[in-house]
């Protein structure tokens, strides 16, 4: 053994070197440790800001100011002619009456500025509430009625205290006669917080107080259950052929670069292969959830596929050995051994896929699911919207509350992906198999 | 297209007939012995159902594809001269009109006989195609599963002509996935050359100057629009930049803090939890962005005495930082934990600190991953459209300021592109340029991206 | 205890060498042989280790002396490992393991709340059963520990340190020339060299080696076999194998465990030549293994 000169310290000084380094070190691990909470910390403060800020702007959106007015159905504006029949009801002037009743509970309230301001103060909806409500009951024409009807945006940000009663009139969207007015209908109780069942049933509007997520929702619905036809055989079936089937050659290599490479090209590129291939060259509806499905599809395809294989190589060998060993054809092994076992992975893959496809935009922007349609769709060929979609479209919208809105929206989106992604989780528990 | 189900329906009644059948027709050349046939009976009833069902479904599918353009090509010719010579957009126009003529929606002004013709036309041939397809689809059907119930024998490999038959199917599916890349590759490249006709490939990558809205003045000629894309590249590059640096360090260090030092418990809760992140859709990080973080920048910023654009390239890459965070750490994760113990061992068997067997051994010995994943982070954030669309704005600063306004190449594309535009202007063409562009960058980062992950995984393997 | 045991005790500790009662656990095995050792170096007494409910080690008490190698042997799975971690706590690393008893290195308890693992595991350092050298050069690899723990003030003296660890785990003469390749470039046996010469380069007092050749070559294990011979002079060694050749060539005393018992220490000629266990003669005689 060679010992190159007194180069090493003896044991018990390289001892107390160490010792005497120790605080050093145990300050620079500390900061380490810090670093990372505080990374983690930092990641975790961003979730619960985006979700705070997101829930307290819309919560508010479940209720929506409603007005009590009372309207006297005179027989001589609606319908004139005494036939009581659905036309004639259905083509009243029935926003007439409502203005006839503002000015009724406001007398005092001349010019037309001012007049028109009163007007303003309940919804353009209303007029069809009162229609929907002569038309259950003509027999309602001729007496006074008092019915709850949605009261303007702006009264509703008022109530709801977004617009402050106390900023200068200068700069308050409602000014102080209208103020005076809201008092005097608070005083008298006209004006009422209601549970905003609107939101749900109805379609787009122009007006906030109307605009509902139904359509968009129903959009949605159709575009996804056109995806998921499609993108989960398909899938699996590629799945199937590749991990089961397939030589190992070039061809599935390529195919399987390729799939790894899909799964990260920008969605917004799905979205231009939808306009140039399926409008323009196969001539398909624009803004149809068929197209907004076919597009989703190929987007998604790449994640079930990259899942399912993933689940049936999970699935141990000696599964298929003994099929095969009881002269099952490769086909009857995989058929009712492998993929029967691999079918809840499978299945995860899709649910991750769909929730990925439910929250997807961009694509959609590109194929024209972004017109501002008021009617809920009723087929995969109507056009439509869905709902991030309809997120970006109101969020888009300059009226206060539309902000709202988009944010209720924004939850009922989170809410339906976390259902999902619940559903996914419980999924692989349930059948979580260790070999 | 209402007559579309009845057809599937009247196809899949004709499929379970055949199916039948080729059981029956099974039965009976085996004499009713089943040993005697090479498959199980049941084989045979499949068999000639595929054969039933196949040819005519992708007849069905084919048809359906290429039936609108077929017509409207039809409809087009047939449109006297005047109207043909239009030029591409305006007859887009009357083609639209003519659509909607058709399927009775409103039109924008009052529709002329030619149009009212044109659109009874439009009509006629869709039903004359409609009725041509029930046709064919069903008589196909007849006849090719006639031919499959008459190929039954005794000793007819039934299971081997399904099995085969499946096996092809399979092998169709697995190239849809190629199909879509090919679809992508043509459709951007395509409408690229033709835009690069009219505005040079040099002027595009190289021109400083980006305002296509002048092209859409109807006096002037399709190309006197700004084309050049560099403010839109170093907009992009800007806020991806900014979103890396939130994302990255956060995004490594959590993965490092909750693969090597956190409890069982904590990593349990706070690992889903950062990929919840993740699951949330851009869409509304976009509002998020637009809404919360952009006047937050905007007022802080106004608070220290700096200006700061109301659309701030730092809010929207602020965001999408944010975004990408979990992408960073779960990527990050799988590869530190690919490190193999063994070496975490080595290091802490000599008296290394958890630190500095992070930073020393397990952070070198990832790297390579970790670039890897880093750089599908940054694929990733190029291609991110709906935060940048709703957070970044439109004005086409050449900027390195991120406090000023920027825009970003899938903004454009998205601007350039919603609404109802003519198909074939240069602004439209444009979009394709740059998707091209897009998914040529972001194809190379992946490439490169899963290689490097690839080859990283094979060396610990 | 056996009568012969007790005239063995010739450097024995006389008090430390009645077999050793178990005090826990109906189901643990006495202790045959010599478990103390004069002016020990390592001492363990009642050590227990459990693996969420499996008990792994049984109340085990052993001396490792100064300037000893001291062999582990034992079927597969009995413990040996395990023991082996205890001795630089590298247990805290596995999340489900609990250790208890006294555990005195040079006097002081390494399980005690204010001992420090890091410099514990720099004075008992250990090298692993598959060759571990960091994906850096062979120079990064040996100037790893003399770095961290900051032993070294200049680059020369490092340079020093590197070249008399490798000179000392009979590396330097292949490897001198590439310095700067990595050091996973290796051949196997080079490999496990290089994680000793690691190891030493922070003059540790204990060097733990876990079945160190059960991945090498003949060739290269009788090369490290004679390093271990020559390191002995400076070190205590604690070494696990699988193969009784390999402790009867190189310990000085062996120890065999079983099923998380510790059945026999001796000196080594002793225990192969007379074991004094009846499970001890069946392991060595090859009857179960
Ligand atoms: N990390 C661990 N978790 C749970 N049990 C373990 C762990 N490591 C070892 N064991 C168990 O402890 C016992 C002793 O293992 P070990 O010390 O590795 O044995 P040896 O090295 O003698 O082969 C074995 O039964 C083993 O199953
Ligand atoms: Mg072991």
């Amino acid at each position: 053994m060679t010992n190159p000169g007194k180069a090493l310290p003896e044991g018990a000084t390289s001892f107390a070197r160490i010792q005497a380094g120790m605080a050093k070190r145990r300050a620079a691990e500390r900061r380490f440790k810090m670093l990372g909470r505080i990374a983690v910390s930092v990641g975790l403060l961003f979730l619960s800001v985006l979700l705070i800020s997101i829930v307290s702007k819309g919560y508010t959106a479940f209720w929506q100011t409603q007005m009590r007015i009372d309207v006297v159905l005179t027989a001589d504006e609606i319908d004139p002619d005494g036939t009581r029949s659905a036309e004639t009801l259905r083509k009243a002037d029935y926003s007439s009456l409502i203005k006839q009743s503002m000015r009724d509970m406001f007398p005092e309230v001349s010019g037309r500025r001012d007049k028109f301001a009163l007007y303003g103060l309940v919804s353009n909806g209303a007029a069809f509430d009162l229609r929907d409500k002569v038309m259950a009951d003509p027999s309602l024409i001729g007496t006074k009625v008092s019915l709850w009807v949605p009261a303007d945006d702006d009264v509703d940000m008022l109530m709801k205290g977004h617009i402050d009663r106390n900023a200068a009139e200068d700069d308050r969207r409602i000014k102080d006669n209208v103020l005076g007015w809201i008092n005097q209908l608070e005083a008298e109780d006209r004006l009422e917080l209601r549970f905003n069942i609107d939101f749900f049933t109805k379609g787009d509007s122009r007006d906030p107080e109307l605009a509902g997520i139904r359509g968009a929702l129903m959009g949605t619905i159709f575009t996804l259950i056109v995806t998921l036809s499609l993108s989960f055989p398909l899938g699996v079936a590629a799945a199937v052929y590749l991990e089961e089937f397939a030589p190992k050659n070039k061809w599935t290599d390529l195919i399987e670069v390729n799939i790894n490479n899909l799964a990260a090209v920008p969605s917004i590129v799905f979205g231009l292969l939808g306009l140039a291939v399926f409008i323009n060259v196969f001539g398909l509806p624009r803004s149809a959830p068929l197209l907004g499905g076919l597009v989703l599809t190929l987007m998604t395809l790449p994640t079930i596929i990259i899942a399912s294989r993933a689940a049936l190589k999970s699935v141990p060998p000696s599964i298929r050995d003994a099929a095969l060993g009881i002269g099952a054809s490769p086909m009857q092994a995989t058929l009712y051994h492998v993929i029967p076992l691999a079918l809840p992975g499978m299945l995860t893959g899709t649910i991750i896929g769909m929730a990925q496809a439910l929250g997807e935009t961009a694509p959609l922007l590109m194929i024209g699911m972004v017109a501002f349609i008021a009617d809920v769709p009723q087929g995969v060929f109507d056009p439509s919207t869905a709902l991030p979609v309809q997120i970006y479209l109101w969020a888009d919208s300059p009226e206060r509350a539309y902000v709202e809105r988009t944010s209720a929206a924004i939850m009922v989106l989170l809410g339906f992906l976390a259902l999902m992604n619940l559903v996914a989780v419980l999924l692989r528990k349930r059948f979580e198999r260790r070999w | 297209m209402t007559q579309t189900p009845i057809l599937l329906v009247l196809l899949l009644a004709l499929t379970s007939a055949a199916y039948y059948f080729g059981c029956k027709r099974a039965f009976r050349v085996a004499d009713g012995k089943i040993r005697k046939l090479h498959s199980l009976p049941g084989y045979y009833g499949l068999y000639v159902a595929l054969w039933a069902a196949l040819p005519a479904l992708l007849i069905l599918c084919a048809w359906l594809l290429f039936q609108g353009s077929i017509i409207t090509r039809m409809v087009v010719s047939s449109l006297p001269d005047a109207i043909q010579q239009l030029g591409p957009d305006r007859l887009n126009l009357v083609v639209n009109d003519i659509r909607n003529l058709v399927s009775g929606n409103i039109v924008s002004g009052e529709p002329d006989a030619i149009m009212l013709a044109a659109a009874d036309y439009y009509r006629g041939l869709l039903s004359v195609s409609r009725n041509m397809l029930f046709a064919i689809v069903l008589i196909v059907a007849g006849l090719s599963g006639w031919y499959g119930y008459s190929k039954i024998r005794a000793q007819h490999r039934a299971r081997n002509g399904v099995e085969s038959i499946i096996n092809w199917l399979l092998v169709a599916c697995s190239t849809v996935a190629i199909l879509t890349t090919v679809g992508i590759v043509l459709s951007v490249l395509f409408e690229s050359i033709r835009f690069f006709q009219s505005v040079p490939i040099t002027e595009f990558l190289f021109g400083l100057e980006w305002s296509p809205q002048i092209a859409l003045r109807a006096d002037q000629a399709g190309s006197s629009g700004a084309f050049g894309a560099v403010p839109l590249f170093a907009g992009t590059l800007l806020i991806t930049f900014i979103a890396m640096t939130v994302a990255v360090p956060i995004g490594l260090m959590s993965a490092l803090y909750l693969a090597e030092y956190a409890s069982a418990r904590v990593r349990a809760i706070a690992k889903p939890l950062l990929e919840v992140l993740a699951g949330i859709p851009t869409v509304v990080y976009g509002f998020f962005a637009a809404l919360t973080v952009a006047p937050f920048i905007r007022e802080s910023g106004g608070f220290l005495g700096l200006d700061v654009a109301s659309e701030s390239a730092l809010a929207a890459g602020l965001v999408m930082g944010m975004m990408i965070i979990p992408f960073v750490s779960s990527l990050s994760d799988d590869v530190i934990n690919a490190v193999p113990q063994s070496l975490r061992e080595g290091a802490y068997g000599m008296g290394a600190t958890s630190s500095e067997t992070i930073r020393r051994v397990i952070f070198p010995a990832a790297l390579p991953g970790i670039v890897g994943a880093i750089l599908l982070a940054v694929s990733r954030a190029i291609g991110e459209t709906m935060i940048v669309v709703m957070a970044a704005g439109l004005a086409s600063n050449l900027t390195a300021n991120p406090l000023e306004a920027v825009t970003t190449v899938t903004v454009q594309i998205v601007t350039l592109l919603v609404g109802d535009q003519e198909f074939d202007s240069p602004k439209t063409l444009a979009a394709f340029a740059l998707g091209l562009v897009l998914f040529v960058v972001t194809l190379a980062l992946n490439f490169v991206a899963l290689y490097i992950v690839r080859k990283y995984r094979e060396q610990y393997d | 205890m056996s009568p012969q045991g007790q005239a063995m005790a010739l450097k024995l500790d006389g008090a430390a060498g009645a077999a050793h009662v178990a005090t826990v656990g109906r189901d643990v095995r006495e202790t045959v042989g010599e478990i103390r050792v004069n002016d020990p170096r390592v001492r363990c007494t009642d050590v227990n280790v459990h693996y969420g409910d499996k008990h792994a080690i049984k109340n085990i008490s052993l001396d490792v002396g100064k300037g000893e190698v001291l062999a582990m042997i034992g079927p597969s799975g009995c413990g040996k490992s395990t023991f082996l971690r205890c001795l630089n706590r590298m247990n805290d690393t596995v999340r489900e393991c609990r250790v208890t008893g006294e555990i005195l290195l040079d006097g002081e308890d390494i399980n005690s709340r204010h001992i420090d693992v890091v410099p514990l595991r720099a004075r008992v350092a250990m090298v692993f059963q598959k060759p571990n050298p960091f994906p850096k050069s062979i120079y990064e690899n040996v100037a790893f520990g003399p770095r961290i723990h900051g032993l070294c003030e200049s680059k020369a003296d490092l340079d020093v340190v590197v070249e008399s660890s490798l000179r000392k785990a009979n590396l330097w003469d292949e490897v001198k020339d590439r310095l700067d390749d990595v050091g996973t470039g290796l051949s196997g046996g080079q490999q496990q060299r290089l994680c000793i010469a690691r190891a030493i380069a922070i003059e540790p007092e204990v060097i733990l080696m876990d079945e160190p050749c059960s991945a090498l070559d003949p060739i290269s294990t009788a090369k490290v076999e004679q390093l271990i011979e020559e390191l002995r002079q400076q070190f205590s060694i604690v070494i696990v194998t699988h193969s009784m050749q390999q402790a009867a060539r190189v310990s000085q005393r062996t120890a065999y465990f079983h099923m998380g018992d510790l059945i026999e220490v001796s000196e080594t000629d002793r225990l192969f030549i007379k074991p004094r266990h009846q499970l001890t003669e069946d392991y060595i005689t090859g009857r179960f293994g």
